[in-house]
């Protein structure tokens, strides 16, 4: 066999190919976000052109509140497509080991050198890595392309615009990325279980994700008329942002480095609590695919 | 080092038993029918050899271990189940640069020569293609991956004699080679028959028969005996009888020929009449016109 060997290609790339595929497969991860951001650059266009007085901002734009208006400016742009991603993501999660027991295409993947563990990481990478990072480009390129364009609107009409030069793009792209990330880590578990579910369910993913967690907040409520569980998932859901960011005075947040709080986030034990569970979720989410076939 | 050797394979569902202590042993270079009724344990042996199901008792494919070693196995096992398996919304070319990104054994070109006589088109979605070009697809990417066993289960299901008959076609002129071993399963068992090695019969979870093909043809005899000679045939305890035209139609086992040469017409047995001389089941209309259950 000696003469074949060098035909082949030395190593095979699976989890890179794992994502590639399921980018081809599921192409909402990029287009979701991207058509929101256009139409945020498009509704912001014609604003600016109907009512361009409404965007102009007058007087000097400088220190507190130029940070104040531009850090509500991109927190509004920021935040559909933030929405958009995780609702992307929790679909993705829920539907990537169950669709491909429904249409049957496990046996042609489980015909293939790749492993069940390769398989479910590299499937995990899309709500970890790929959206965080898709989110991630499309605000900042929304933000610039709005900046830009509104600033030439504005221009046109003879009204004053914010100078590019002034936006602390630099401290904003950071906060944007430290944020995501965050985000990503705090939700792991909620990723982890959802994983679970479709490579469990036989049918009816979005049930089997929803009721197991609201049955353990009545009996809970009814057993011991205590709601620990219920505000366990408040804080999943929303307790990164204590844990990231220093969010005192919210109406006046500011892009500055300090509101970042990173050491508190890698000390919260949420952070750490969530992440071990999301490791057990996702243990069982790559044995139970070693054992179900079609359904 | 045998390609496949199981020794007191077993598996059950529940309280149901599906494959119950098989003990069978492939030799590397071979075509095998794995033949049997459904819910036989056909599959669940397949699923049990392919690393899908868990099992108890010892089995070794290419001496490997397929339950715990699945993802090293499959660099040189091809597996093709029936024909909708392919993922559907995936563009033909999408396939084979996803074969060829993961798979250490799979030469693109030969899978796009392949496709190449055939009127598929890379830039097809698998949603658009025929049930026929499927599986040419899925033959073609297999035929490009150098292994060492492939496994076939029920691979022309639901596809037009055409189709059938190109598909085995191609797969032993452009295909097999004595280093590598076959594994199939069909309910057109008489259409491969010219085609098989060896075969194995599957009943209730064990294996009730299992050889070569040309043991089978010395073995076992069918003779067409007018009705005056049936009660001398019978002496010789045939294992089965049927009536056809008015003459009884009886197979022996393991009796000479000599013997049998002057009750009537001798001739070889197929395998769907083998199949229900040794399984039972209902006789089909005539002979090897019809699947038996396989």
């Amino acid at each position: 066999m000696t003469d074949t060997v060098s035909t082949f290609p030395a190593a095979t790339r699976p989890i890179y190919w794992t994502v590639r595929r399921e980018l081809w497969e599921n192409r909402s991860i990029y287009l979701a976000p991207a058509i929101v951001g256009l139409l945020e650059v498009l509704g912001i266009v014609i604003s600016a052109l109907r009512f361009p007085d409404h965007v102009q901002i007058d007087g000097e734009l400088s220190g507190d509140r130029a940070q104040a208006v531009l850090g509500a400016i991109y927190g509004a742009l920021g935040m559909p497509v933030v929405v958009t991603a995780l609702i992307v993501a929790a679909f993705y999660c829920l539907d990537t080991l169950y669709s491909e027991r429904r249409d049957r295409s496990i046996l042609f993947w489980k015909s293939l050198p790749v492993s069940d563990t390769v398989t479910v990481l590299g499937k995990a990478l899309i709500p970890f890595v790929i959206l965080p990072v898709v989110t991630f480009a499309v605000i900042s390129i929304t933000q610039i392309v709005t900046l830009s364009v509104s600033a030439l609107i504005l221009k046109f009409y003879g009204l004053s615009a914010p100078v590019l030069s002034t936006v602390p793009f630099a401290t904003i792209t950071l906060t944007l990325a430290y944020a995501l990330a965050a985000m990503a880590l705090w939700y792991a578990p909620l990723y982890g279980w959802l994983f679970l579910v479709s490579a469990f369910a036989r049918r009816k993913t979005i049930l089997w994700a929803l009721l197991p967690p609201l049955g353990v907040c009545v009996v809970e409520k009814f057993a011991f008329d205590t709601d620990h569980f219920y505000h366990l998932l408040g804080d999943r859901f929303l307790g990164f942002l204590g844990a990231a960011f220093n969010v005192e005075n919210p109406e006046r947040f500011q892009f500055s480095l300090d509101r970042m709080t990173p050491l508190d986030l890698v000390s919260a034990g949420g952070l750490w609590g969530g992440l071990a569970v999301a490791a057990l979720f996702f243990f069982g989410a790559i044995q139970l695919r070693r054992y179900r076939g079609p359904v | 080092m045998a390609c496949i050797e199981a020794r007191g394979l077993r598996k059950s569902f529940g309280g149901t038993v599906a494959i119950d202590g098989i003990d069978l042993s492939v030799e590397e270079g071979r075509i095998v029918g794995l033949i049997g009724a459904n819910g036989a344990g056909k599959s669940t042996t397949l699923n049990a050899i392919l690393g899908l199901t868990p099992f108890e008792g010892e089995l070794k494919v290419l001496g490997l271990n397929p339950w715990t070693q699945r993802d090293q196995l499959m660099r040189e096992v091809c597996f093709i189940a029936d024909v909708a398996v392919l993922p559907r919304w995936m563009k033909v070319s999408q396939a084979i640069d996803y074969v060829a990104g993961i798979h250490p054994r799979f030469e693109r070109s030969r899978a796009e020569a392949a496709l190449a006589k055939t009127s598929i088109k890379l830039s097809s979605k698998i949603r658009e293609l025929s049930k026929g070009m499927v599986t040419q697809l899925h033959l073609a990417l297999v035929m490009a991956i150098d292994a060492k066993l492939l496994v076939l289960d029920e691979p022309t299901l639901g596809l037009d004699i055409l189709f059938r008959k190109k598909f085995y076609d191609t797969l032993l002129n452009d295909y097999f080679d004595h280093n590598r071993t076959i594994i199939v399963t069909t309910h057109q068992v008489e259409e491969i028959q010219h085609v098989l090695t060896d075969l194995m019969f599957i009943d209730h979870g064990k294996i009730v028969l299992e050889s070569s093909v040309e043991a089978l043809e010395v073995r076992f005899t069918e003779v067409m005996v007018a009705s005056a000679q049936a009660p001398t045939a019978r002496l010789l305890k045939p294992i089965h009888e049927r009536q056809v035209f008015g003459r009884s139609l009886m197979l022996f086992d393991g009796v000479e020929r000599e013997k049998l040469e002057g009750l009537g017409d001798i001739r070889t047995p197929n395998i769907a009449d083998l199949f229900v001389a040794l399984i039972g089941g209902e006789t089909p209309p005539a002979a090897g016109e019809t699947g038996v259950a396989a």
